[in-house]
């Protein structure tokens, strides 16, 4: 009898054929572009037709995506992990671990040593998937990035653990400059990372390693990176793509009536489960309807070579395209060019002005403006006049179409910009945060899986019968949802159409977050290339109940807010005519360099891309800081982040007679460090704490990280006990604690459960702890009369001689100390925000946890705030002014009692704002944020998120920075009644 | 957005009960859940267990209530909203019912997004019900009176021993259906009892255990080898066959035993959790003593349930909270509360030791507890138990069933070889649906 194994995974489907002495006599793999029951069909009817020719044979299927098939067919399933495993028992016996990567699923098996498989949960994106993504970013195949990879000489650091997270990261890189194969190599490294972090969950992978599936068949360096992280040599064998086909053809029994298997597979429709919306539309007529009304919104428009006065230039530079206008000083378009951005805006803009140069020779420049992620490098290069950030030039432009615009709806390539308009300012920016793209490339991304152009995609869906309705959440969730639409036998149609729909859902509802369509106002402005997608734009009305605006020049809305602020800018200024971008000549003796080296001038040594430009302008990226850039120190003396940091970074350890103990120095020990400081130190102990973060501490404790979605200050606290331990510390103190003290702010005082357990987690999953006395016992500050007396009780398990006298008196102490920092904090702080005041700065509350001061945390926002000409300070040296106040939500965690507080209290200061710090995955601020938002919006005050992670994409947080402070800044100039000059 | 009224509470009064207002409460297991309603409309509040399913749920949900909110409170609170937007109430006379542990995780805050999202959806007006026992929001139109509160402990320990012994019994009946019908006809039998102010004293409880206990134990059976899976979890996600996509189902078509620890435990954990606390901090001694002697009657009431089950030998009982918690001893600490806290650690190792060491971990995606006492704890148990075989389950309003389905498979693919069986036998037994095809092949491998 013969053997038939069919593997259907996310993207591709394979086909083995054993014969009765296990020789494989048939293998295919190819791309099933979701057809998956057609192709099946196909396949098995070519093996039967050149292969059986009549003979029996046993057919089983494994893989993700034949579940269903599989199942509504009556053909044996196997699972593939499972088939893995039962393939490399026979094929390579001895194995230790397997790292198999897919479509879209990473697994590791281990086999010796208790047998374990894993699997990537549903928030992991280092596959095949996301390796295609990348390669796409990167315009190259997967197979160039490989070689790319190969002449790398750094790597950049690039989130893991998603592809929209690591988009983010990689976007900027390429707009500063960064060499494509240096990015290459990192998204490798990226993908071992996360495959790693998520996977091996604390289990270290060695001994005989084999590599399996797609990518690490087709990719010899992310095997060469996998074997470097792991310091062994693992192998790819024969045959490494056919294991699950393999397995699963060992596994099958019996025999099956392949013609009748046949049949059922041409009968099978999938179980057609899915939810479905209405559709987008009825009729053509309807359509046709919809898109002449829209076509009206159009810009009025000249031909350049009419033109006898100077003109003005708008540029965006955006992450994926590169957009650019030129304009009269009334706002009609002569001339406008859309290009796709490859990773470098540098040479498109030359191009551009070359070509501007070359239509109109006596072309004058009256003056230019630049907006995007490349804004800084463009103005740098070219001596752009203006730079303006994005949703500025956006309101601008959507002014222009509606002058009583009240809402202002952007969705580009991979960002959406979203925001509110009130009494002429910016109000409420919504940016789509790390995990919530549903942006044009997204669609992009699907359309090209599904083997379509974006148009042809797009345009399937307008009348699709039954939507599937995909829900509303980043493009990981989404392959899977999409997946098992198609499972349930949806057409590409209604995929299509449910796609377009769930891109306005995820803006609306995750991004926005508005509860009710009508909250956005009722002149709206939508823009950005996404929309000249008819399908989004239809899905976008029907789920507003709104008929919106549409300009005709949708997709360069930014490049021409961008030249309508360099008319309204130059006018102001009195400066036409004296544009300061390179002429003719000055371009034609244009050149770029691009040379990456490391900073030096002080620890944290960034890795600096530095961009030379023709006669010695530079652009530095990569920097963390001012100083590579204007050689000085940043000035930190309005940054109360900083001074929080050398304060406790002064507690020094103190010899005694007990010997040392370890603190690891990261969530609630931030803000502890005094009390166990004073406390160990009194008890005759050498206080030692872990130090600073960095990247390198982190990956030391990441192989023993059990949740993958975790926050990352938790994560980080593996790094740091990591970290103790290789420094020879015996005794570690990492109590745990429910309880928080109690600063009569709220109803109750708990620490949030990761804060409260975090060291239970430690405990159990890193073995390293094991060697060492690992002090974790339950500790309650907040009972000060009992605290002594329990405190004795746990250090007499661990020590001896350590009298309830002297733990009653280090205790005093402690507490001592621990108000002293408060109290010190509070002072310095209301110096600060006295000091800001004298020179009329802004002051911003920078309000999250206390272990949000750590840098790699923080990310270094603080010092970019303060570099924006504001005075940082924190939410617990504000919120002491408040006393308990009603909320609407149970105010139960002491660190989110002060965020509340703070919050109410900023609402009384006309020159305070606040900007809340979030970590991914925290899930109490998924309550604190909105209960913040209504504290600050019921006194109108803007309400400013910014979600770190892990890996923190600096360019958009400026954007959000710097729109807050244009909002501020024009509120304040309204309220001195200046009325500003509106184009 | 920014001119909008901060939620007030709206209490629930007397003359709204007298008015006959409706209230609302969202399912979970629904053995208790069908006498908890009874309890409720006997004591005169006309109390409704919400049954509405399907997408509409999750689509109220992600839009009144902040997204990254654990799912539970998503699915429980666009479930009361579907039901208000439904049409079937009036809501002039509705008010909404929901319980509140008051512990240090986010679920002690679902009744305050609750009444934000009525407030969001224009239906402020609706009183709010927090069901507690820590006396931590009153209402004069409700109150628990002692005879109400015996009886949902009543309710409980029948509702756990049903539950239990339906969840061994029905995979092997005989005839389909008949585990069923012990569990209605004895569930009409206690909600009569409860009526007449019966089946809420120790001996009469008793009987009716021995009764249930009984009754299960003479449905007709076929034993045959059966993969047993536990499940344990976040409590909501772990019950309610909304939040998990019907995994009780699923697990059933995959041919498996399925097991799922009971309320009881989680009752006498969260009363225990405030003696724990005093132990390790200091604290009240008044209200220590009160706790002690609530766990007291609590535990027993336990004992009534183990002994009941035990006089069948063909019946694993349930294992008690002290040999429970007493599992997890240097595992974790019992300070941990929050959430399920220690006691989901220690219903792993419980299940593993009663022969379920096949676990399925549910929790809602990022769960904060559950980094703790679940994912977090894996390691360590599979150290203690190397043959465990646990599988964490993320449920979220995206986590796609097939992706759940697939992990859960290879769970079972690899229970199945230990087992060294064949998959229950084609077509035959209860497991006559979709998924029997699909479970037939997991072959033993030779290996």
């Amino acid at each position: 009898m013969l053997r038939i194994g069919l593997d259907i995974g996310s993207t591709t489907i394979k086909c083995v054929v054993l014969d009765q002495d296990d020789r494989l006599v048939f293998s295919s793999y190819q791309r099933h572009y979701s057809q998956i029951t057609q192709k099946t069909g196909e396949l098995l009817g070519q093996v039967a037709g050149e292969v059986l020719l009549g003979r029996p044979a046993s057919l089983a299927i494994s893989g993700s995506a034949g579940m269903g098939m599989a199942q509504g067919c009556g053909i044996p399933f196997v699972q593939e992990v499972y088939a893995t495993r039962a393939a490399a028992a026979r094929l390579a016996p001895g194995t230790d671990a397997i790292i198999e990567l897919g479509g879209e699923d990473a697994k590791i098996l281990f086999l010796t040593g208790g047998m374990e498989v894993r699997m990537n949960g549903s928030c992991a994106g280092g596959t095949g998937a996301f390796i295609d993504q990348m390669a796409t970013l990167l315009k190259v195949t997967p197979a160039e990035m490989d070689q790319l990879a190969e002449k790398a000489q750094r790597a950049y650091t690039i989130a893991s653990r998603c592809g929209v997270f690591a988009k983010t990261d990689i976007q900027p890189l390429l707009n500063q400059g960064a060499r494509k194969e240096d990015v290459a190599a990192s998204i490798f490294g990226a993908v071992v990372n996360q495959t790693i972090a998520g996977l091996a969950q604390g289990r270290r992978i060695q001994g005989k390693v084999l590599y399996l599936g797609g990518p690490l068949t087709f990719l010899p360096q992310l095997r060469k990176s996998f074997d470097k992280t792991l310091g062994l040599t693992g192998s790819c064998p024969e045959n490494s793509l056919y294991y699950v086909a393999l397995g699963a053809a060992w596994c099958g029994e019996g025999e099956t009536d392949i013609p009748a298997a046949l049949e059922k597979l041409a009968a099978y429709r999938g179980r057609g489960e899915y939810a479905v919306i209405p559709p987008l539309f009825q009729s053509k007529e309807e359509h046709m309807a919809f898109t002449q009304r829209h076509w009206r919104h159009a810009v009025p428009c000249g031909r350049l070579e009419d033109v006898t006065e100077p003109v003005f230039i708008g540029i965006d530079a955006g992450s994926t395209t590169v957009k650019t206008v030129v304009t009269d000083r009334q706002g009609g378009m002569l001339y406008s060019k859309y290009q796709q951005n490859s990773g470098n805006p540098v040479p498109l803009i030359q191009a551009f002005l070359q070509e501007l140069y070359t239509l109109k020779p006596d072309v004058r420049i009256a003056a230019g403006a630049v907006t995007g992620y490349g804004e800084e490098i463009i103005q740098r290069a070219f001596g752009v006049d203006y730079g303006v950030v994005e949703t500025v030039a956006h309101f601008t432009a959507a002014k222009k179409f509606m002058p009583d615009v009240d809402f202002v709806i952007d969705i580009g390539g991979q960002d959406m910009k979203c925001f509110k308009i009130k009494n002429g300012a910016i109000d409420n920016i919504f940016l789509n945060e790390a995990c919530s793209s549903g942006c044009g490339s997204f669609l992009q991304t699907f359309a090209e899986a599904l083997g379509y152009s974006i148009q042809d995609f797009a345009n399937l869906g307008l009348f699709a019968k039954d939507p599937v309705d995909l829900g509303s959440r980043c493009t990981v969730f989404m392959n899977s949802s999409v997946k098992q639409a198609q499972k349930d036998g949806a057409s590409v149609e209604d995929i299509s159409a449910g796609l377009s729909i769930s891109v306005v859902k995820n803006a609306l509802y995750k991004v926005i977050r508005a509860a009710d369509p009508s909250e956005l106002g009722r002149h709206i402005v939508v823009q950005g290339g996404t929309f000249y997608n008819d399908a989004v734009l239809r899905a976008f009305e029907q789920e507003l109940g709104v008929e919106v605006v549409r300009p005709n020049i949708a997709g360069l809305m930014g490049a021409y807010g961008a030249a309508l602020y360099a008319i309204q800018m130059a006018g102001l200024e009195g400066k036409e005519g004296l544009s300061g971008i390179l002429g003719p000549q000055a371009l034609a003796a244009f050149t770029h360099k691009v040379q990456s080296v490391n900073c030096g001038l002080c620890p944290n040594n960034c890795r600096l891309t530095v961009n030379t430009f023709g006669e010695g302008r530079k652009y530095i990226s990569g920097n963390r800081c001012e100083r590579p850039v204007t050689r000085k120190a940043a000035d930190d003396s309005l940054n109360l982040y900083q001074w929080k940091l050398q304060w406790l970074q002064s507690y020094r350890p103190v010899p005694g007679p007990r010997g040392k103990i370890g603190l690891p120095m990261g969530l609630n020990l931030y803000e502890l460090l005094p009390f166990w400081h004073a406390f160990f130190t009194a008890l005759g102990f050498e206080v030692v704490t872990s130090p600073l973060s960095d990247r390198d501490l982190y990956l030391s404790g990441q192989h023993t990280i059990p949740s993958d979605t975790v926050c990352f200050p938790a994560k980080l606290m593996h790094g740091h006990v990591e970290a103790l331990i290789s420094m020879g510390v015996t005794s570690i103190f990492y109590p745990c604690m429910s309880y928080n003290l109690d600063e009569g702010l709220g109803d109750n005082h708990y620490n949030c459960p990761v804060v409260a357990y975090y060291p239970e987690v430690i405990r159990s999953n890193m073995p390293e702890a094991r060697n060492v006395t690992f002090i974790t016992d339950y500790v309650g500050l907040h009972q000060r009369r009992h605290f002594p007396g329990k405190m004795a009780a746990i250090l007499s398990q661990y020590y001896t001689g350590i009298t309830l006298k002297e733990v009653k008196k280090a205790a005093s102490a402690a507490y001592l100390e621990y108000e002293g920092y408060l109290s010190a904090l509070r002072v310095r702080g209301e110096g600060i925000i006295r000091l800001a005041r004298e020179a009329g700065k802004q002051i911003i509350v920078l309000a999250g946890r206390p272990y949000h001061v750590d840098p790699e945390i923080n990310h270094g926002i603080d010092k970019l705030i303060a570099s924006l000409g504001a005075a940082v300070v924190t939410e617990d040296a504000v919120s002491g002014h408040m006393e308990r106040f009603p909320v609407g939500v149970l105010n139960q965690w002491t660190y989110h009692s002060r965020l509340y507080a703070a919050a109410r209290y900023i609402a009384t200061q006309p020159d305070m704002d606040l900007v809340q710090l979030v970590s991914f995955g925290c899930g109490v601020d998924a309550i604190t944020t909105d209960e913040v938002r209504e504290l600050l919006e019921e006194e109108h005050k803007i309400y400013t998120q910014i979600k770190i992670d892990e890996i923190t994409n600096l360019g958009a947080v400026k954007i959000r920075l710097r729109s807050l402070f244009a909002a501020i800044r024009q509120q304040k100039a309204e309220a001195r009644g200046e009325e500003e000059t509106h184009v | 957005m920014s001119e909008k009224k901060r939620p007030q509470r709206v209490e629930y009064t007397k003359e709204m009960n007298k008015a006959g207002y409706t209230i609302l409460i969202p399912s979970m297991a629904p053995i208790h859940f069908a006498m908890l309603q009874y309890i409720f409309r006997s004591s005169g509040y006309r109390l409704e267990v919400l049954e509405n399913h399907g997408p509409e749920v999750v689509q109220e949900g992600l839009k009144y209530v902040h997204n990254d909110t654990c799912y539970p409170a998503l699915l429980v609170i666009g479930q009361m909203l579907d039901a208000l937007h439904s049409g079937k109430y009036d809501l002039q006379k509705t008010a909404l019912m929901i319980t509140q542990t008051g512990g240090g995780c986010r679920a002690s805050n679902y009744i305050f997004l609750l009444r934000k999202a009525l407030q969001k959806a224009g239906l402020g007006h609706i009183p709010v019900i927090s069901l507690n026992l820590s006396g931590l929001e009153k209402n004069s139109g409700f109150t628990l009176s002692l005879p109400m509160i015996r009886k949902l402990v009543a309710c409980v320990v029948y509702g756990d021993a049903m539950m239990h012994l339906y969840n061994q019994v029905r995979p092997y009946e005989c005839a389909k259906g008949s585990a069923r019908l012990v569990v209605d006809r004895w569930t009409r039998e206690i909600c009569s009892q409860f009526d007449a102010g019966k089946g809420i004293s120790m001996g009469q409880m008793r009987k009716n255990l021995a009764g249930i206990a009984q009754g299960f134990a003479q449905v007709p059976v076929k034993r045959i080898p059966r993969v047993k899976v536990g499940v344990v979890g976040e409590i909501y996600v772990k019950y309610a066959s909304l939040g998990n996509n019907d995994l009780e189902a699923f697990l059933r078509s995959q041919g498996c035993e399925y097991m799922v620890p009971g309320i009881m435990g989680f009752a006498m954990f969260k009363v225990d959790n405030r003696l724990e606390d005093i132990k390790l901090y200091g604290g009240n001694p008044a209200k220590y003593a009160l706790c002690t002697v609530l766990m007291k009657y609590l535990t027993t009431m336990e004992k009534e349930l183990i002994d009941a089950v035990k006089k069948y030998p063909q019946f694993v009982p349930p294992s008690s909270y002290q040999h429970t918690k007493s599992l997890v001893k240097g595992v974790i600490g019992y300070g941990s509360k929050m959430g399920e806290g220690w006691l989901l650690t220690a219903e792993m190792m419980e299940l593993a030791e009663l022969g379920y060491g096949n676990v399925v971990c549910t929790q809602p995606f990022g769960c904060l507890p559950n980094h703790i006492n679940g994912k977090g704890m894996i390691r360590r148990i599979k150290e203690i138990y190397p043959d465990s075989n646990i599988v964490p389950i993320d449920y979220d309003p995206s986590a796609t069933r097939v992706n759940q389905e697939n992990r859960i498979k290879l769970m079972l693919a690899v229970a199945r070889e230990r087992l060294g069986e064949v998959g229950p036998a084609g077509g035959a037994g209860p497991a006559a649906t979709p998924y029997t095809a699909a479970s037939q092949p997991y072959a033993e491998t030779r290996s």
